[in-house]
Formats: C-alpha cells, sequence, structure tokens
C-alpha cells in the first residue's frame, strides 16, 4: 500500500464514520466527537484513525530519548490521594538529595535529566536555582528538564516568587525545557476528591504552562487516568490542553498517565490496556495542535506501549533510569530500560527508532 | 486488498496463499484485528470468552530428539534426567482435580524405556479415579513414539489409548508444518507429516484434537501458510480440530538461543491470531493466552480474533525451562476477561460450556 494514498480504515461503528471524515480534512474534533472515542467498542477504528494522524505528521517514525529521571527529594507538603511517592519530613523513607548527590546521578553523556521533586517546606528557590546552575556548569551536554507546573506554582505559594521570574531565572541557569506533570486531571471535582486542591489547579497549571512557552520554554503535558475519573472530565482536560496550545503553542508531548494502584488503591486493580489503547488514540485525535502522543511504557508496561505505537503514539519517552513515581506505586515494568530493549520494543512494532534529544531534535535514525 | 479479504470472509469464502500472505506481511494491525472480530462474531455472536481450569504437568523430561528449541528435556541417563511413575503422576491429577481442574494436559519427552501399559495406565486410572477430569493426553509425537516401543502401528496405539478411555488429544509439538523449518529446528521428530498422520487418524477414530504453532524462530510467512494449509485441509476431512493455538518461541536456555536471543512480540502475535482466525475459516475456536506473552497482551488479543482465553495452568514445567513464567488464578483469569469487555465462560477440554459467569 503507498504512504501517500494510505486505505481507509475497516469502520464497524458507523457513528465513527463522520469522525473520520473530520479527520481526513483536519477538522477539529468536538466534545461529542471526543466522548465517542472513548464509548464506542470498536477500539480499532479508533486507533486507526489515530495512526491515521500519526503517520501523517511522523511516518513510520518513533522517537525515544536516553534519559535519567532524578528527584531531589520526596518530601511533600501535599496528600495527594494517588501518590505512593511523597513522605513527610523526617518520616521513614524520605529523601532529600544535595546539589552533589544530584550531580552523581547524572552520568557524562546524559542527553537528557528529567527532574521533578516533592513540595519540599523549607527549600528556598535559590537551591533549586543552584542546583540547575551546577548541573548546567557540571554536564553541559545534558539537557535539563526541570520542575512541574506544580512545583513552580508551589514556589510562589511559599516564597512568593512569581512563575515568570522563577522560570525567566531557571531558564538562565541552564534549564531547558519543563516536564508535563502535575496535571493529574483538571477537575474540581476530583481535585477535592483526591486530596490534590492545594497543587495549582487547571487555570493555574496551564498559565504557568502558557509563561514557559512566552519565555521560549518546550514544556509537555500529562493526563492520570484509570482511577475514578469519568470520561467526560478526560475530554475536557485534553480540550483544555488543546485550547492552551492554540494560545500559546510550546507543548511538545502529550503524556497519558495510567494511575498505579500501589498501596493507595483508588481502585481496585490498574485499567486495562485496552483503555490505554483507547486513551492514546483518542488524545491522538484530540489533540490535534500537539506534535506527539507517549506511550509511557513505565505505566503500562512494555507489551501495550509496543501495540500503542499503532494506536497513534509517536514516542515511547526513553531509557527512564532509576524511575522512582510510579515504581513506587509498585508499577511491574523495570526501571529504566537498556536502549536494546527500547529499540526492541519500537521495532516489535514495525516502526522506525528515532533516537532525540529533549527537544525533539533528531540525533540518530536506527535503521 | 483488504476490501476484498473482508469481502471474502464475509462471504465466507476460503482466503488463497496470496490473501494470507497480506495477512502475515502487510495489512495494517488495526484493520487486521478489525476483519478478525468481525469474523469472529460472525461465529460466536455472544460477547464471551471462553478458558478451561487445567495443568500441564510432565510424566517424565527424558527425551531421544533433541529439538533444538526445548530447554525442557534431557537425554537418558543425564544427572537431572526424571521420570514418574503411574502413581506419581495420578498425585498431580488429584492435585489438579483438587484445584478444580477438569483438564490435565499431559505430556513428556520421548522415552524409549516406557512401555505402552505405562500410558494406558494413565488414561484408565484418570478416568477411574477422577471421572471429571478429562484426560487431554500425549501429544502425536509421543503417540510415535508408544507405536515404536509397542511395535504396534499408530492407529492400533489410538485404539487401545480411545479404549482406555481418552478422547482428545493436546495439538503440541506441531511447531511450524513446514518440511524446511523441522529439518533445521528438530530434524529427528520427522517432518510435518508425522504430525499430520497422527490428528489425521485420531479424527478418523473419533477423537477431538487442537492444533498449535509455535513461531518467532526460523520460519518464514511462507511456511506459516504451509502450517495454515495443512491444519485447514486435514479439518476438512474429519472436522476434528477444536481450536488453534499459536505462541511464540522462548529462546531461554535452548540450542536456538544462540542464534535468537529474544521472543517476538506482542505485535507479532496479534497478528497470527488475527490471520488465523481469517485464515483457517473451519476453525471454529482460536485460542489467546494471558500466559504465553503476558496477561495485558493476551487481553488486547481478545481484540484480536480470539474467543478463548486458554487454560489456568496451574503446573507448567516447559515454558518456566526457559526462565519464562506466569502464574494465574480462576479470579484472576475472569477478572482480565471481565476487562477486557467480555463475559467469562468456563469450558471443558471439548469446549462445552460449564459456567457463565
Amino acid at each position: 500500500m503507498l504512504a501517500a494514498s494510505p486505505a481507509p480504515p475497516v469502520i464497524r461503528d458507523s457513528r465513527l464514520a463522520p469522525v473520520w471524515d473530520k479527520v481526513q480534512g483536519g477538522i477539529r474534533l468536538s466534545r461529542e466527537d471526543g466522548l465517542l472515542l472513548f464509548e464506542t467498542e470498536d477500539l480499532h477504528a479508533v486507533g486507526r484513525m489515530a495512526n491515521f494522524v500519526k503517520s501523517r505528521l511522523h511516518g513510520e517514525q518513533v522517537f525515544f530519548v536516553l534519559n535519567r529521571y532524578v528527584n531531589p527529594t520526596n518530601v511533600c507538603v501535599l496528600s495527594c490521594s494517588f501518590c505512593d511517592f511523597a513522605r513527610k519530613k523526617g518520616e521513614e523513607g524520605a529523601f532529600e538529595n544535595s546539589i552533589e548527590d544530584v550531580l552523581d546521578m547524572i552520568k557524562p553523556g546524559t542527553r537528557e535529566a528529567h527532574i521533578v521533586g516533592g513540595h519540599h517546606p523549607d527549600w528556598p528557590f535559590d537551591y533549586y536555582e543552584r542546583m540547575i546552575g551546577a548541573i548546567h556548569a557540571a554536564r553541559p551536554e545534558t539537557q535539563i528538564k526541570a520542575f512541574t507546573a506544580a512545583e513552580i506554582d508551589y514556589l510562589w505559594r511559599r516564597w512568593k516568587i512569581e512563575p515568570r521570574e522563577a522560570l525567566a531565572r531557571l531558564k538562565k541557569a541552564g534549564l531547558h525545557s519543563m516536564p508535563g506533570g502535575g496535571a493529574e486531571i483538571f477537575s474540581k471535582r476530583l481535585s477535592k476528591e483526591l486530596h490534590y486542591s492545594g497543587k495549582a489547579d487547571a487555570d493555574r497549571w496551564l498559565e504557568i504552562h502558557g509563561i514557559a512557552h512566552s519565555l521560549g520554554i518546550k514544556t509537555n503535558a500529562t493526563m492520570l487516568y484509570g482511577h475514578i475519573e469519568t470520561m467526560a472530565e478526560r475530554v475536557e482536560h485534553l480540550v483544555r490542553l488543546r485550547e492552551q496550545q492554540d494560545k500559546s503553542g510550546g507543548f511538545l508531548t502529550f503524556i497519558p498517565l495510567a494511575y498505579q494502584v500501589g498501596t493507595t488503591k483508588l481502585v481496585p486493580r490498574q485499567t486495562p490496556p485496552t483503555d490505554d489503547l483507547r486513551t492514546i488514540a483518542a488524545s491522538r485525535l484530540m489533540l490535534d495542535n500537539f506534535p506527539h502522543i507517549e506511550a509511557y511504557w513505565i505505566m503500562i508496561g512494555e507489551e501495550t506501549a509496543s501495540v500503542a505505537l499503532h494506536f497513534g503514539a509517536s514516542d515511547v519517552n526513553g531509557t527512564l533510569e532509576d524511575e522512582k513515581i510510579a515504581h513506587a506505586a509498585l508499577a511491574e515494568s523495570p526501571p529504566g530500560l537498556a536502549q536494546e530493549q527500547i529499540l526492541r520494543m519500537i521495532r516489535d512494532a514495525g516502526k522506525v527508532p528515532v533516537e532525540r534529544d529533549a527537544l525533539y531534535n533528531v540525533v540518530k535514525i536506527w535503521n | 486488498m483488504l476490501a476484498e479479504i473482508r469481502a471474502k470472509s464475509e462471504a465466507g469464502k476460503r482466503l488463497d496463499r496470496a490473501d494470507g500472505l497480506f495477512l502475515l506481511t502487510e495489512a495494517s494491525l488495526l484493520d487486521l484485528g478489525a476483519l478478525a472480530q468481525e469474523a469472529r462474531f460472525r461465529r460466536h455472536p455472544e460477547k464471551q470468552v471462553s478458558f478451561v481450569i487445567d495443568s500441564n504437568p510432565n510424566y517424565t523430561n527424558v527425551c531421544i530428539t533433541d529439538c533444538q528449541f526445548c530447554a525442557f528435556y534431557r537425554r537418558p541417563g543425564d544427572a537431572e534426567a526424571w521420570t514418574l511413575t503411574v502413581e506419581q503422576v495420578l498425585e498431580k491429577v488429584e492435585s489438579a482435580f483438587r484445584g478444580g481442574a477438569t483438564t490435565v494436559l499431559l505430556q513428556g519427552g520421548h522415552n524409549p524405556a516406557l512401555p505402552l501399559d505405562y500410558y494406558l495406565s494413565l488414561v484408565t486410572e484418570t478416568r477411574r479415579r477422577f471421572p471429571q477430569v478429562t484426560p487431554h493426553f500425549f501429544t502425536a509425537s509421543e503417540i510415535m513414539t508408544m507405536a515404536d516401543v509397542s511395535g504396534l502401528g499408530m492407529p492400533d496405539v489410538l485404539a487401545r489409548l480411545k479404549a482406555a478411555g481418552q478422547t482428545t488429544l493436546p495439538g503440541g509439538g506441531a511447531e511450524v508444518l513446514s518440511e524446511r523449518v523441522r529439518r533445521r529446528i528438530e530434524p529427528k521428530k520427522g517432518g510435518p507429516r508425522a504430525w499430520l498422520d497422527v490428528h489425521r487418524e485420531a479424527h478418523r477414530q473419533g477423537f477431538k484434537s487442537t492444533a498449535t504453532m509455535m513461531y518467532g524462530h526460523v520460519e518464514t510467512p511462507e511456511d506459516i501458510l504451509d502450517h495454515f494449509d495443512s491444519i485447514r485441509e486435514l479439518q476438512d476431512e474429519h472436522g476434528g480440530f477444536t481450536a488453534f493455538v499459536p505462541w511464540s518461541f522462548k529462546p531461554g536456555n535452548t540450542l536456538l538461543e544462540k542464534w535468537i536471543k529474544t521472543y517476538k512480540g506482542p505485535n507479532a502475535y496479534l497478528r497470527m491470531l488475527a490471520a488465523s482466525r481469517l485464515y483457517l475459516d473451519n476453525f471454529p475456536h482460536v485460542q489467546a493466552s494471558w500466559f504465553s506473552e503476558g496477561k495485558r497482551a493476551g487481553q488486547v488479543a481478545l481484540h484480536w480474533g480470539a474467543d478463548d482465553f486458554g487454560g489456568t495452568l496451574f503446573e507448567e514445567n516447559v515454558h518456566a525451562a526457559a526462565d519464562y513464567v506466569n502464574k494465574t488464578t480462576v479470579d484472576e483469569i475472569v477478572t482480565l476477561i471481565r476487562e477486557a469487555g467480555f463475559t467469562p465462560v468456563q469450558r471443558t477440554t471439548e469446549y462445552e460450556v460449564l459456567k457463565i459467569y
């Protein structure tokens, strides 16, 4: 089959036919379309449409990065119901890394360091600033992707550092991009019910990403799904992200995060792989202005991530050395994969692995 | 091509090799899944997925066939070689029975020291002591071993097993039914005919059996089509196959590991299931498994043409010898099937419904 004239997908649920027309025509999908994508039993057609969009953007290429996770601390003033990672200061298992510790964690040659942590009650803003500066000085080859919007918002709450100032100073110190965490799910109902109302809400989270974009800092976005949220709440979350991207345009990747049951047990079991595949596909179709949708293997497993490369995902994140947050919640995936395994995950799906940096510059196309 | 295949499948027309090759090599994985689900629901309109409560013990690991893909066997006289007595095997059957099993899939190496009476006693005693358990015993190549040691012909061996109370045969030992592949990975086990002849004769005598395929080693798509063609033709003769059961080769601790380091991933598994559902138009069931590719891949596989989720496998030693271990319970199987969007149905060895959950 020629890539230029893809065959139409097999559509078993006729309600999807008008959605397919829109997808082909590059017309934006509505909230109703989004709900249908989450509700239809025709999982294959949803995936096939998402794959059409993904192929139009990236052909057969799937991106990955050699990266390293760094958590400066798990000490956190919040008590989000879904989190197995956070500890109170002095509690057993709490850790607070020095800048030297953090530097030790980042091996020379690391392409990307992904740095997120708890909302520490005492660490002043300049500690974060010095940390970024020290990493940048010691590892100039490493791109620093650090601090969620929730952390940036907390620095304002705690130290009254305006996000614009905080981000500008961090950028000057060596920050390259921002991760997409802390979005959880944009819902007032859930922020109360799951006790994350003390954290940047939807408006604030989006505002901070908008500020970052205006400063030339690219960012990612996430959504925590598979707990007690409704499909309408998922769709609303995607629509809010899409609106923000229209305004500020700096999102690189959307990463759906499958809730890990761990010991928080908001639901008895992790959402099934068919839901992961559907969520990735629906995100690809709804987020028409996002360059990439990610299959985050840490949370959905390598097998599902590999199959997801047919459902619109164009990125598998990376080697994720020393991942701690999902594993605190007892994720079954290994804590980091060798490059070899990442390549296999992509090749098993018949796709072409492309090594990238944090900003999606191509490092190497693997044959 | 896809539209033609879809039209053929809808009209109940048989797919040819060109169609098969397209499904195995070119069709989009998702279109393939959609077509396979259409074919699956035409045959089984209910949104149900069946499973069997079973166990897969072994009676010996002694084997003289030296298959390159096998991590389980030991040569006669090897320090790790073992053979169970009839009573020891019956203890395993009893343990499976106590766990609720209705099927015991018993197989073993090709051990020339065991007389035909040993095998016949296993069947007779299982039937006598545990009438609720179907003795799903002995693959085709073990039947041939019995024919060799007894001096009886293969049809006579089957007749005696039948007289002892056996009604079904497991489909293992097919690997890939292609001369080329079998010469390469199991030269002492005989070509495809050896396996096909036993199943043909078994079906003629009224046995039911399954057809399996172990892929992901040295085979090409043409070899897989040879396999599909031979079992589809055989099924036309007597209709004795209940299900097709594919799984991927696990290279750990095998002679083939030197060349093949990893097993084929979930994408290949989904493609194999869907292609078989469409191509094997005369097979009632296609079995996916929580076991062979992982539980989550198994759940996804239920959307690629499979209508059965295999067994609970209380005991499993052959994959385990290749360092591949995966365990479950009846409750978990029921949950996995439900999460995938289907109603779980407990079945017998011959796919009769025992319980709808």
